[in-house]
């Protein structure tokens, strides 16, 4: 469980968030939604300490990020996996060497044991075959994957992905998003997803925290953000006539849509 | 403004240092990267090198020919000046501003694209030193083989002032052979190696230090690559007047 409180982040004396706390919970994906520009990437990068925010705890079981000094987020960084918008992978390493990198770095395992565990990742993430290509060679979606394996290889606590479905079709959106749901179930992890594709809000919206120009302004699930009340996220999330009629279909079947009354 | 501004740059530069000089986290990668990064920026450069040097070589004999045509000199000033040029200013000076643009550019081009492509972060995400991890093999990679790119260069210059002696007759290849070892000072060499290991620090870590701060796309990335060349090539001529007063006066 992460539990983020108050935390305020500026870049040059300009507020980005504004006081957000929130609750990541274990087990299941929590998702961070809103519109582009709103802060999710700046509270994401906050949440892994890439960006010190000025004020705030982010507590990663009961564990204070922000009281850390260097060499303890090192080593809380080996619980963690974070998966880029971009996918970040290493231009110059092939699929299996991607995967392997952490390994590599910090395990203790043999040559043979990191191979195993490399292939094992790669095969969980539907990419057998594919391991000794290089990124480039690869489409979006199999980089997205290979990210994901890679991410997952020291077997993280803590899984961030920053907008996992950029870029991407929605038929293979839907598969990542399966993807990162069935692992996070799987393996019990505290996986936090930034995404403002409403598929997802959705498919795999077990936790929502939706920011709002840097505040979090509202958190539920995918059955309670139906009947929100929120203007900003109704305007939000209902923007396109499709997930209008989605709404109206949803509120008259509160059953279907595992609406609460 | 200008001078708080250099400072602070400077202040960021030191630290970036600091954060580079760490024990790598594991002895056999950081092997692996560094003999890669020796194969690249030095391995790779000995072609240029040599065919820089002996085309330097032979234009500074004709040069010296050209002006040295008085009854008064010997004729074999045209070896020794040669040697002189190339030995005190070329092979290290002149050669490193030329490694800083082929060099410099291709560290800063790659750490920045790694930068905005968010791999620097994903590096930091593992908890990896990521300046240690990149920058520290790039650094020892050049400074360890600087000494021998120079001397390719000193022996491939002298022998392009050779060439052009054969080729065109422009003094009598024997007395340019007895021209570049009269009057031999040996400390010249040294001078030319001990120069060069600063600039190899300087080229590798100023364009490593534009590259790891680049912020944007790849527009910026561009832009720190060109900022790469031209502060490390002020450096290093800076870094060539400090030296050349403490080796030589
Ligand atoms: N490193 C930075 N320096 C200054 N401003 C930044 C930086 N990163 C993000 N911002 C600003 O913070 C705001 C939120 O950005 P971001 O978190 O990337 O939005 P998104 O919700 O699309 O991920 C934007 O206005 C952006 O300009
Ligand atoms: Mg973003």
């Amino acid at each position: 469980m992460i539990e983020v409180r108050n935390v305020v982040k500026s870049f040059d004396g300009v507020e980005i968030l504004h006081h957000v706390t929130t609750t990541f919970q274990a087990g299941i994906t929590n998702l961070i939604i809103g519109q582009s520009g709103s802060g999710k990437t700046v509270l994401m990068k906050s949440l892994v300490g890439l960006h010190r925010p000025e004020e705030g705890e982010i507590l990663f079981d009961g564990r204070d990020l922000l009281a850390m000094n260097r060499h303890q987020i090192k080593e809380l960084r080996k619980e963690i996996g974070m998966l880029f918008q971009g996918s970040a992978l290493f231009d110059s390493e092939t699929v299996l060497g991607n995967v392997m990198f952490p390994l590599v770095m910090f395990s203790k395992m043999s040559k043979a044991e990191m191979r195993d565990r490399a292939m094992f990742c790669i095969e969980r993430v539907n990419l057998k075959g594919a391991e000794g290509k290089y990124p480039s060679e690869l489409s979006g979606g199999m980089q997205k994957r290979v990210a994901i394996a890679r991410a997952i290889a020291l077997n993280p606590k803590y899984l961030f992905c920053d907008e996992p479905n950029s870029g991407l079709d929605p038929r293979t959106s839907i598969l990542i998003d399966e993807l990162l749901s069935d692992i996070t179930h799987e393996y019990g992890i505290t996986t936090v997803i930034n995404t403002h594709d409403m598929n997802s809000v959705l498919g795999i919206g077990e936790s929502i925290a939706f920011i709002n120009r840097g505040s979090c302004d509202w958190t539920g699930n995918m059955h309670q953000i139906y009947t929100s009340g929120n203007k900003a996220l109704e305007e939000f999330v209902f923007a396109t006539d499709l997930f209008r009629t989605v709404q109206k279909y949803a509120l008259q079947h509160p059953d279907e849509a595992g609406i609460e009354r | 403004m200008l001078l708080t501004e250099s400072l602070s740059t400077l202040g960021k530069f030191a630290l970036f240092i600091k954060r580079t000089i760490a024990i790598p986290e594991k002895w056999g990668v950081f092997f692996k990267r560094y003999v890669a990064e020796i194969m690249k920026l030095g391995v790779d450069s000995i072609p240029v090198v040599i065919v820089i040097s002996i085309f330097i070589g032979a234009v500074c004999a004709i040069q010296m020919q050209l002006n040295t045509t008085s009854p008064l000199m010997p004729r074999y000033t045209v070896g020794l000046a040669t040697r002189e040029v190339i030995l005190l200013e070329f092979s290290s000076s002149i050669m490193c501003l030329i490694l800083a643009g082929k060099v410099g550019s291709n560290i800063a081009s790659e750490i920045g694209t790694m930068r905005v492509t968010e791999q620097i972060d994903a590096l930091e995400i593992m908890g990896v030193n990521s300046a240690n991890y990149l920058v520290m093999p790039k650094m020892l990679a050049m400074v360890s083989f600087i000494p021998v790119l120079v001397i390719f260069s000193m022996s491939t210059g002298l022998l392009g002032g050779y060439l052009i002696s054969v080729i065109t007759g422009v003094i009598q290849p024997s007395t340019y052979v007895y021209g570049i070892q009269a009057m031999f000072v040996e400390w010249y060499v040294w001078y030319g190696l001990i120069k060069s290991l600063f600039f190899a620090f300087l080229i590798a870590s100023i364009a490593s230090f534009y590259g790891y701060h680049v912020s944007g796309g790849a527009l910026e990335v561009g832009k720190a690559s060109t900022k790469a060349v031209v502060t490390s090539s002020i450096m290093i001529l800076l870094a060539d007047v400090i030296l050349t007063k403490v080796l030589l006066q």
